[in-house]
């Protein structure tokens, strides 16, 4: 039994193997795209690793958007609009998804307008977006808890309502009220749902932000969306590469945060059994 | 508790019980067996207020009934204490309070070293043992069990079976067991009701004279044999 109840797996070295012998595949795909397919003259379309790590990475500042300093201040920027947008969306998600799991006509009535929205392109909506929020910021939360909202309704929705009827029947023969039962029983029973939607909400949170960035933005500090459109047009490719690589690692970094917290507050009792 | 010419037929026109009519006292155990799907687990709901009945009238305290399922419905997420503290604290208990019956029961039944374990930490016999401990914090005058053993290696069932009747000996509620074990039933009980085939009525009616505290020898005696003989007889009418 000992051995079952530990909750920290032991690592392996083919752990650390597989990420390993991919990253360097990747890389010698890279090269190999870059230096042996690509011909010279548009090399500067996909320059090499070591370019974009000497170019985008080590240098600090260079003046006029170059280096690595422009491009961390508009994540920062974007950072924000992210995290921002992503609490609002947890909020109202769950208040949402918890009317809906109580009154069945809120379900019914919302349900079929929250999947067409989570189908809906953002590009179709961003003149209403600007006819009716005239403030940048605002209009780039809007986009990520558009984009952002759909997993965690359905989630916390689907688990609040998957509660064992014999566990409901152990709370209706205390009498427990309705507030009492979902605080006690589907509020915890739903928590493995709702970390799974938190988990999806916050990776698709990254994603609203830097489509909002490339949409909506002023003069002044751009978010990491409009950064990349931006060097996109001047054709700069390690700095294009080197703000792609630190957006995507923003977004793992938002996506195992929410896999740590997962483990801390419900690994103990809920496990994640792998056949 | 009353049961007075109870009939039940669920909206899909299953007619599940048929004019089933007995009365328990406290201080009575009575178990009902039955071939499976005649109706027992539904005649409890019925008696818990978890279902009505389509007729007749059931006559209990419902304010102080104990449930014990098949399955032992702990919730995953609380410990062994926290699962067992669970009907206290929805009955607005303060802290202390809940956290001293539980101890009490806990101690009780046997889990005194487990109190830490979540649910999926335990084998079958001490979910069920946390089960019972969780019922025995309201102590309910009245106590339904639906199966409660029954998914359980034999030797555990015994001495479950042992460890039940110390805590109704003591607490003299009175009891409904629903069990497809025999021998369970005879050893349990005051008196065990025979149920027919579905719509379930009840046909015979069957005494068991032994007095409580029993022994587990008693398993072994002659009389207790010709007693399950009588059951399984009445069994095999049914089926
Ligand atoms: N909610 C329901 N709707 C319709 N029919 C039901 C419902 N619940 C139970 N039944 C039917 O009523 C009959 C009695 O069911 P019940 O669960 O009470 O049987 P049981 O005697 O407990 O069986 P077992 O010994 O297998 O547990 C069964 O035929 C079952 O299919
Ligand atoms: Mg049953």
């Amino acid at each position: 039994m000992s051995r079952r109840e530990s909750t920290v797996e032991r690592r392996k070295p083919s752990d650390f193997l597989g990420p390993i012998v991919v990253f360097g595949l990747v890389i010698g795909a890279w090269y190999a795209l870059s230096l042996a397919i690509l011909p010279e003259a548009k090399r500067f379309l996909l320059p090499t690793p070591h370019r974009v790590v000497r170019d985008g990475f080590l240098v600090w500042s260079a003046g006029e958007q170059r280096g690595l300093k422009p491009i961390l201040i508009s994540l920062w920027d974007s950072v924000k609009i992210a995290l921002i947008g992503l609490s609002l969306t947890v909020v109202l998600g769950m208040v949402l998804a918890t009317v809906m799991a109580t009154r069945r006509w809120v379900e019914k009535a919302t349900w079929p307008y929250l999947v067409a929205l989570q189908s809906a392109p953002i590009l179709a909506m961003t003149p209403l977006i600007r006819a009716l929020i005239d403030t940048v910021q605002v209009q780039r939360v809007l986009v990520v808890m558009l984009i952002s909202f759909f997993p965690i309704v359905s989630n916390t929705l689907f688990g609040l309502l998957s509660v064992d009827r014999a566990q409901h029947d152990l709370f209706a023969l205390q009498g427990a009220s309705p507030l009492l039962r979902l605080r006690k029983l589907q509020f915890p029973a739903a928590l493995p749902n709702i970390f799974v939607g938190l988990r999806i909400s916050a990776g698709l949170s990254v994603i609203g932000a830097i489509v909002g960035d490339f949409y909506f933005r002023q003069g002044g500090v751009v978010g990491i969306g409009a950064q990349i459109d931006i060097y996109r047009q001047r054709l700069w490719g390690p700095e294009l590469i080197a703000s792609i690589v630190l957006a995507s690692l923003f977004g793992l970094s938002v996506f195992t945060s929410f896999g740590l917290l997962r483990t801390a507050v419900i690994g103990k009792w809920h496990v994640i059994t792998r056949e | 508790m009353q049961f007075d010419d109870i009939g039940m037929t669920f909206p899909d026109g299953t007619t599940a019980l048929e004019s089933v009519s007995f009365d328990v006292a406290p201080g009575e155990f009575v178990t009902l067996v039955g071939p499976s799907g005649c109706g027992k687990s539904t005649l409890l709901r019925i008696a818990s207020g978890l279902e009505n009945p389509t007729r007749g009238k059931c006559s209990i305290d419902r304010d102080s009934i104990g449930f014990v399922f098949q399955d032992s419905t702990l919730l995953p997420w609380r410990t062994v204490q926290r699962n067992v503290e669970l009907f206290a604290e929805l009955h607005g208990e303060d802290r202390a309070e809940c956290e001293r019956r539980a101890t009490e029961v806990i101690d009780l039944v046997g889990l005194g070293e487990f109190t830490d374990k979540y649910p999926r930490q335990l084998s079958g016999g001490m979910k069920m043992r946390a089960s019972l401990a969780r019922s025995l914090v309201m102590k309910p005058r009245v106590f339904l069990f639906d199966e409660p053993f029954g998914a359980l290696d034999e030797m555990t069932r015994e001495r479950l079976n042992d460890e039940l009747l110390a805590i109704f000996s003591r607490e003299r509620f009175a009891g409904v067991f629903v069990t497809h074990s025999i021998a369970e039933a005879v050893y349990m009980s005051t008196k065990v009701l025979v149920m027919s085939a579905r719509p379930g009525r009840i046909v015979e009616s069957i005494d068991v004279h032994f007095a409580y505290p029993r022994s587990h020898e008693l398993r072994y005696e002659p009389s207790f044999a010709a007693l399950c003989g009588e059951v399984s007889a009445a069994l095999r009418v049914v089926s």
